[in-house]
């Protein structure tokens, strides 16, 4: 298929279909409010549902029906609006269904507002809801990469039974690049073992649960679709970062201003890579084996905290310092990231 | 790497032109980003669009120096002349803003009449079409013929090729800069 514009929010919402999904309930909230217009129309052309919720519960516990039903199902929202999704998101991990959730982040604590933000790291990665449990999370950093992403979120769920998280942000939601949107694939609802369709005379009833009682080894199983997880899915990209003594760590649109600020970094002369997360859970400590040089890292995110900074740790020990460089209102630039990773190694370089 | 801001009135075709530039700009075979302003926009109010076209990855989509901007009204001219690098070229809408209007001496500007140009050729909303014709004309951004044919296709596309008559009016008048 050529390559077409859209905007990253219509393109995710395309991808969804595209990996035949044919259910979507959601409410509206800016910067995400494009996923459901579209979709109000686009997904009674292909003969799918869409339903408006009256809320943002309702919206995930409308999912969680139709993925015990075997269906491909997805759900967005931002900001609060996600907030309001955590309940659903823990009941779909404890109930081992595939589901996709997609954040559209926006800025801020509370309310917020509709602008810019990297600020839902923790509730992300964290697991966000009640319980113990984490979630797969992908991070696109495009148009192009929210539609494969979108595609191979549904593909992971079923893989784990698990939901998956998409972690998008207003500025790849909102531009518009050039994408080109694959084949579109059938799902037959009917073709898992577990899900909820009837139980013909003489068969085993099925019961999508939220605690398995009855399970044989119910300990050992949960440990080992995380560890799975953590051990499989691991996707990042490292660019220069091998001879690199400063090394960047961004996601989404920061990572994209940090692509630009190792070429002009190296122009200079600078020894900087970068790391870019594509999963933030499972973070990709792997990536990180790659850094033999590195004297310090420094995570570039929209947010006040760093709130990366912490899975950076993990994923290094004490091997060296980590700092963060942050801004919430504008999209960080290349200059000033180029400064503040320059007197960052220098500051670390001066105290060896 | 080509940086362009597009601002003006709601309704005035303002994200309409930045996407006829991201077309022409990706079928050069380029790379393209489009950023709207987005929120409590509405007709009548303010609009405008951030546009980049290059040949290497784009970072941010956001504009933060123009190369070139398109001021459809007054507000947006006063608004986005500062974020224009030296020499970067200005072009203003000439039937809004003030003839007597003082500019930077580092820029280029180019005053063309697009309104009422788009009045004359019968599309009163083809202000914006009129611009895009004189941004052809007067930079190197695009080639005007191959810019008129993606202007006429995207119409068609969208079902509203009865209008492409006085488009194409607008784009050539806006090519001849009056």
């Amino acid at each position: 298929m050529a390559k077409v514009l859209m905007k990253g929010n219509d393109a995710l919402a395309e991808a969804a279909l595209a990996a035949g999904c044919r259910f979507y309930s959601g409410y509206p909230i800016t910067p995400q409010t494009e996923i459901l217009e579209y979709l109000s129309w686009r997904m009674d052309e292909v003969g799918g549902e869409f339903i408006q919720a009256e809320s943002e519960l309702a919206g995930i516990n409308m999912v969680h029906g139709a993925a015990a039903a075997g269906a491909r199902a997805f759900t967005t929202s931002s900001g609060p609006g996600f907030s309001l999704k955590q309940e659903g998101i823990s009941y779909l991990a404890a109930a081992d269904l595939p589901a996709v959730v997609v954040d559209v982040m926006r800025i801020g604590t509370g309310l917020g507002d509709i602008s810019l933000g990297q600020g839902d790291y923790w509730q992300l990665t964290r697991g966000g809801g009640h319980g113990d449990y984490r979630t797969l999370v992908l991070a696109p950093a495009s148009v192009q990469e929210s539609v494969d992403l979108m595609i191979a979120s549904f593909d992971l769920a079923e893989k784990y039974l698990h939901p998956v998280l998409i972690a998008s942000d207003a500025a790849i939601g909102q531009m518009i690049e050039a994408v080109e949107i694959p084949e579109a694939v059938e799902h037959d609802i009917d073709q898992f073992e577990w899900s909820i369709k009837g139980c013909k005379a003489g068969t085993e009833p099925r019961k999508v649960q939220n605690i398995y009682y009855h399970h044989p080894d119910y300990e050992g199983f949960l440990t080992n679709k995380y560890a799975e997880m953590e051990a499989n899915e691991q996707r990042y990209e490292a660019f220069e970062v091998e001879d690199a003594e400063i090394v960047l760590v961004a996601y989404g649109i920061s990572s994209r201003i940090c692509r630009e600020v190792v070429d002009v970094g190296r122009a200079q002369g600078v020894k900087i890579g970068l790391i870019r997360p594509i999963t933030l859970w499972p973070f990709p400590i792997k990536a990180f084996e790659l850094a033999k040089s590195a004297k310090a890292f420094l995570t570039i995110e929209m947010s006040i905290l760093g709130q990366m900074v912490d899975d950076v740790r993990l994923a290094i020990g004490d091997a060296c310092p980590v700092d963060h460089y942050g801004s919430i209102f504008e999209i960080p630039e290349t200059d000033g990231v180029l400064q503040a990773a320059i007197a960052f190694l220098n500051k670390v370089k001066g105290e060896v | 790497m080509t940086e362009i801001i597009c601002a003006g009135f709601g309704g005035q075709g303002i994200l309409t032109a930045g996407m006829l530039m991201i077309h022409a700009g990706m079928e050069q075979g380029h790379n393209v980003t489009f950023y709207p302003s987005y929120g409590s926009e509405m007709r009548g109010g303010t609009a405008n669009c951030n546009v980049k076209i290059s040949e290497k990855l784009i970072a941010s989509p956001l504009c933060k120096e123009a190369d070139i901007v398109l001021g459809m009204t007054s507000p947006a001219v006063d608004k986005f002349e500062a974020r224009l690098k030296p020499g970067g070229m200005l072009f203003v809408n000439a039937s809004i803003v003030d003839a007597d209007r003082s500019y930077r001496d580092d820029i280029t500007v180019v005053k063309v009449p697009v309104t009422e140009i788009s009045i004359e050729a019968g599309n009163p909303k083809g202000a914006n079409i009129v611009m895009l014709g004189a941004l052809a004309s007067k930079s190197d951004l695009f080639d005007a013929a191959h810019l008129k044919e993606v202007i006429v296709k995207f119409f068609e596309d969208q079902g509203k090729g009865k209008h492409n008559a006085t488009n194409i009016v607008c784009f050539d008048r806006g090519v001849e800069g009056k």
